[in-house]
């Protein structure tokens, strides 16, 4: 374009930063998870130390694998999307830094105070009021530089990926505010400034839509950017996506009230939550099948090019999950999933299918792109992680599919007196195999990530060479 | 005399919101936006000159 400032250059320092990041994060955060789930087989495993029980362990898990390596790639390729389909330089650099470090003190200041036993108690907000602050601070930093970089942008339209990033951005700071409003007593402690079932509500408002904005539409921004790149073609519909916007943003909000099913919350509410979860199925497929047919008439580059294989497999297992949960909000259902390891199996369908995979495909486009590479050191690597991801993934779900079920078929089961007929430590006991399969699933998924480290730095360390080669050229 | 309450109220929101969803839908599937779509969709593709740009301007920096 004729009308682009000859000398505009990208921030690219703040995404290779953030993309290296959501390698680390990823790999402190998963094994985080696999000692758990090793815990949960050899309980002996949380060494009897309060540090490392497994009532800390797991919201650092949580943490880790969401805000630090979800974050992280969502900062890296929301930075890199909006740079780049806007063919605008970020707002300010200064500021991206910010975001940089001021995440990572996050994410450092979690492995601290998670273990040491500060938190609010909130499930995936466990961060007590000081991190929420900082939380705040970043965050709307992020929002300048994003919606900064969009004010300036050089083609009219504002492409599909950054909406769907703008609205996670906006969401995400509306519910961290709302959900974390406390009265602090100490400097790590403070309670809710809510209570009762309101407290629960409001939340699983904010769980939910850390569900919604930060693990969906965050992602799916990804996905309207990479899938077409990667396939090398327009994606499918874009006024599909248009309403696939529109649709998602505004049903989601209102699905929370399934997490607490047959609660203290009013029966209506319950059913609310029900029925928008239901209709969110609608947009949820709109999105995965508008991902999935921008590959049609392209389908045989899935046979060579497992970048493409991550990103297409990981829309399976969005659809896959996005039709489960649903299902799984419906309150009959419910009845026999509740506090069961479907739950569990849900969310890993999702993080681990859907999350994960995406965002490696996606790191493994970025990684070459960013160092002025052709590609990857290995693709054969690549492959080997693809597999790795896929068999983790696989055996966590349907491991946690048989426990669940397993599970609510035995606390539900009733002797002819009415009596109970199992205790629950006998459905524990039979959920042991289970639990060492998960814990199988999960070490084999985190050993592709680590396949994955490997070939960062080698791609890294091989871009030296290749500068080489090319400045020799050069000078011939 | 009380012509309304408060769940009139919410039928018409409901009505209300459909609306604006199925004006969307008309919106984003009308003829006249299918330039502005194609457009937009091909944004992804039409920056290679300033990816390059980054990547060499980069390079000659480290050098120096």
């Amino acid at each position: 374009m004729s009308t682009v400032n000859p000398n505009l250059t990208y921030n690219y320092k703040v995404v290779r930063q953030f993309a290296i990041m959501t390698v680390v994060w990823g790999i402190i955060g998963m094994s985080l998870g696999v000692l758990i789930a090793a815990q949960l087989v050899w309980p002996a495993v949380n060494l009897d130390l309060p540090f490392t029980h497994f009532g800390r362990l797991r919201p650092l898990h949580t943490n880790a694998v969401i805000f630090g390596f979800g974050g992280s790639a969502l900062f890296a390729t929301s930075y890199y999307v909006v740079q780049r389909t806007c063919q605008a330089r970020l707002f300010s650099d200064g500021l991206a830094q910010f975001t940089f470090w001021g995440w990572q003190a996050v994410m450092v200041a979690a492995v601290i105070t998670l273990p040491m036993g500060f938190t609010s108690t909130k499930e995936y907000a466990e961060l007590e009021w000081p991190i929420d602050i900082l939380i705040t601070v970043v965050w709307i930093a992020y929002g300048t530089v994003f919606f900064g970089t969009i004010t300036k942008r050089k083609a009219p339209h504002i492409y599909v990926a950054n909406w769907f990033y703008g609205a996670f951005i906006i969401t995400i700071a509306m519910l961290h505010i709302g959900n974390n409003l406390a009265i602090p007593v100490t400097a790590f402690k403070s309670y809710s400034i809510y209570s009762g079932v309101t407290d629960a509500m409001i939340q699983w408002w904010w769980g939910h839509n850390a569900v919604g904005f930060f693990l969906t539409a965050g992602f799916l921004g990804m996905m309207y950017y990479f899938v077409p790149k990667q396939a090398g073609r327009p994606v499918y519909s874009y006024r599909l996506s248009i309403v696939h916007f529109w649709a998602l943003i505004a049903t989601y909000v209102w699905a929370g009230a399934h997490h607490l099913h047959y609660s203290a919350l009013p029966d209506w509410a319950q059913t609310a939550g029900m029925v928008m979860s239901l209709i969110l199925l609608a947009p949820s497929w709109g999105g995965m099948i508008n991902g999935m047919m921008t590959l049609s008439g392209a389908w045989h580059k899935l046979r060579t090019d497992p970048i493409l294989r991550f990103l297409v497999v990981s829309l399976s297992f969005y659809g896959m999950s996005t039709f489960e949960g649903p299902m799984m909000a419906i309150k009959t259902v419910n009845a026999l999933s509740h506090n069961t390891d479907w739950t569990i199996g849900h969310v890993h369908s999702g993080a681990l299918g859907w999350v994960a995979m995406i965002s490696i495909g996606a790191i493994y486009h970025l990684i070459p792109k960013l160092w002025g590479v052709r590609e990857m050191y290995s693709v054969a690597l690549i492959n080997v992680h693809f597999w790795l991801a896929t068999i983790g993934t696989v055996l966590y779900i349907v491991s946690m599919w048989v426990n669940g079920i397993m599970q609510g078929l035995m606390w539900r089961a009733v002797n002819d007196d009415g009596t109970l007929t199992y205790s629950f430590v006998e459905s524990l006991e039979a959920s042991y195999p289970g639990y060492f399969v998960r814990f199988l699933g999960g070490a084999i998924f985190l050993s592709g990530m680590l396949v994955m480290a490997y070939n960062v730095r080698m791609t890294i360390r091989q871009k030296d060479a290749v500068a080489l080669d090319n400045s020799a050229a050069q000078a011939a | 005399m009380i012509l309304m309450d408060i769940n009139d109220l919410r039928g018409i929101h409901t009505v209300l919101v459909l609306l604006v969803f199925l004006g969307i839908v008309w919106w984003a599937y009308s003829a006249h936006r299918k330039k502005a779509n194609d457009e937009a969709a091909h944004l992804p593709f039409d920056d290679d000159e300033i990816d390059r740009r980054t990547l060499e301007k980069e390079k000659t920096e480290k050098k120096q």
